[in-house]
């Protein structure tokens, strides 16, 4: 079946291969009458899905869902399938950049783009952004945000380790400053790959 | 606790919600890379009888991503800290097995299900075990109990959310239906933040999601004091 495979690379040598397949016909359990039902799959490197990844599908499917206009493709499904080709830290937002291109690449109607951003808080209080896998370790507390195009609300939050509420708005504002690169390579991308032909 | 062939157990009723969490403890080696460490394996289940929705077999992506919610929580607070269930250093160590089981589903999982093992382990009541020396074998003391040391309190605040305008605390499933997202915040009592569940749904701009933490922080207080003059009031003979 036709699908637009999409590979993303994180900076760190993070990279996720994305598929869509969609809107296709839905099986009858599976369908929903009024819209598109989206399903992720997530498939680690190494094993066999577990629970982590399980949890990772359910914040990947909602943060699509609501970008995805589901009204104008009822009764069909939309499935998003994810492979890790490798893991060096920030895995999640990289999971996120790669779901949004591929959204992107399909041509599905959007309501707004989104990016995924990891924060690592260290011990002495510093923020860094995409974190390495060794960083991502020594840190006192890891956030990943995905943000909206339109006026950079969040769409997805999920913490890893305890922060003060401050910590975490000073992440989130430095997350938000960074979505700007990050729509700019999206742009980019698309220009270059339509430019082609 | 409500249980009475578990070590501790615990039953929460929020709204209609109904969840109740046993917790079993038992002895093991601890792993090769953490010698110190006991562990803490939480499982959340929503059988059929819960509610219509869930249906016989293998578990659901909902109790799938409850049980890594519950998994994270526990870590991320350090309630209960693992050096803390070893018991010899490389030989022994306890295994505590949270079972949480949702017996009428009615919204607000996660919160409910937070409290229940917040409640199930201070009520646990762990027998003193000692290695013989010369046979290197453990002796358990059944009558000498020791309540687990319980570091942290993190209590989980849940809202739906409709269209980044509309903000509902404590949910039922009517309105968790029709919500366009939701959010949890669980801190502890210190005002720190443990978790911010914000698993997609519509975008909250970030004065929204502090308006939720700022709330969050506020039934903190409530809540522990619920638990406390509960704990207080089943103090064993």
């Amino acid at each position: 079946p036709p699908c637009s495979p999409v590979l993303s690379v994180c900076p760190g040598d993070t990279s996720v291969l994305a598929g869509l397949y969609g809107p296709a016909e839905a099986k009858i359990s599976k369908e929903l009458p009024d819209r598109a039902a989206l399903e992720v799959l997530l498939r680690p490197k190494v094993g066999l899905p577990g629970v982590l990844e399980r949890s990772r599908e359910q914040l990947l499917r909602q943060t699509c869902e609501a970008v995805v206009l589901g009204v104008l493709h009822p009764r069909t499904a939309i499935s998003l399938v994810l492979q890790v080709l490798s893991d060096a830290g920030s895995l999640l937002s990289c999971c996120l950049n790669a779901a949004c291109m591929a959204l992107l690449d399909a041509g599905l109607p959007l309501t707004a783009l989104f990016c995924g951003v990891t924060c690592a808080l260290q011990p002495d209080g510093t923020i860094l952004l995409d974190p390495t896998a060794r960083q991502e370790q020594e840190a006192r507390a890891i956030l990943t945000f995905a943000i909206a195009s339109s006026e950079k609300k969040v769409l997805m939050a999920t913490t890893k380790g305890s922060c003060s509420v401050e910590e975490m708005q000073q992440c989130l504002a430095a997350a938000q400053r960074a979505t700007d690169t990050i729509f700019q390579f999206y742009r980019d991308s698309v220009r270059r790959r339509y430019s082609k032909c | 606790g409500s249980i009475t062939t578990a070590d501790g157990s615990a039953l929460v009723k929020l709204g209609n919600t109904t969840v109740i969490c046993g917790v079993k403890a038992e002895l093991a080696a601890p792993a090769v890379d953490s010698a110190n460490k006991g562990y803490i394996v939480p499982n959340v289940e929503l059988p059929s009888l819960c509610a219509e929705r869930f249906r016989s077999g293998p578990p659901g992506e909902e109790a799938q991503a409850a049980s890594q919610f519950i998994a994270d929580v526990i870590e991320n607070s350090q309630m209960i800290v693992k050096e803390d269930l070893c018991i010899a250093n490389g030989k022994l160590a306890w295994v505590l097995y949270c079972d949480i089981i949702c017996l009428d589903y009615d919204g607000n999982l996660l919160d409910a299900s937070v409290f229940a093992l917040l409640a199930a382990l201070k009520n646990v009541q762990l027998p003193l075990v000692t290695i013989n020396e010369e046979t290197g074998l453990s002796e358990v003391n059944l009558k000498q109990k020791n309540p687990l040391v319980i570091r942290k309190h993190p209590i989980a605040t849940s809202f739906a959310i409709f269209d980044d305008t509309l903000l509902i605390v404590d949910p039922t499933a009517e309105e968790e239906d029709l919500a366009t997202g939701t959010v949890t915040i669980v801190t502890d009592e210190e005002g720190r933040l443990c978790s911010v569940h914000k698993p997609g749904g519509s975008p909250l701009t970030g004065a929204k999601l502090q308006d939720c933490i700022t709330r969050a922080i506020t039934r903190h207080k409530e809540v522990k004091k619920l638990i406390d003059k509960v704990i207080k009031s089943i103090t064993p003979k």
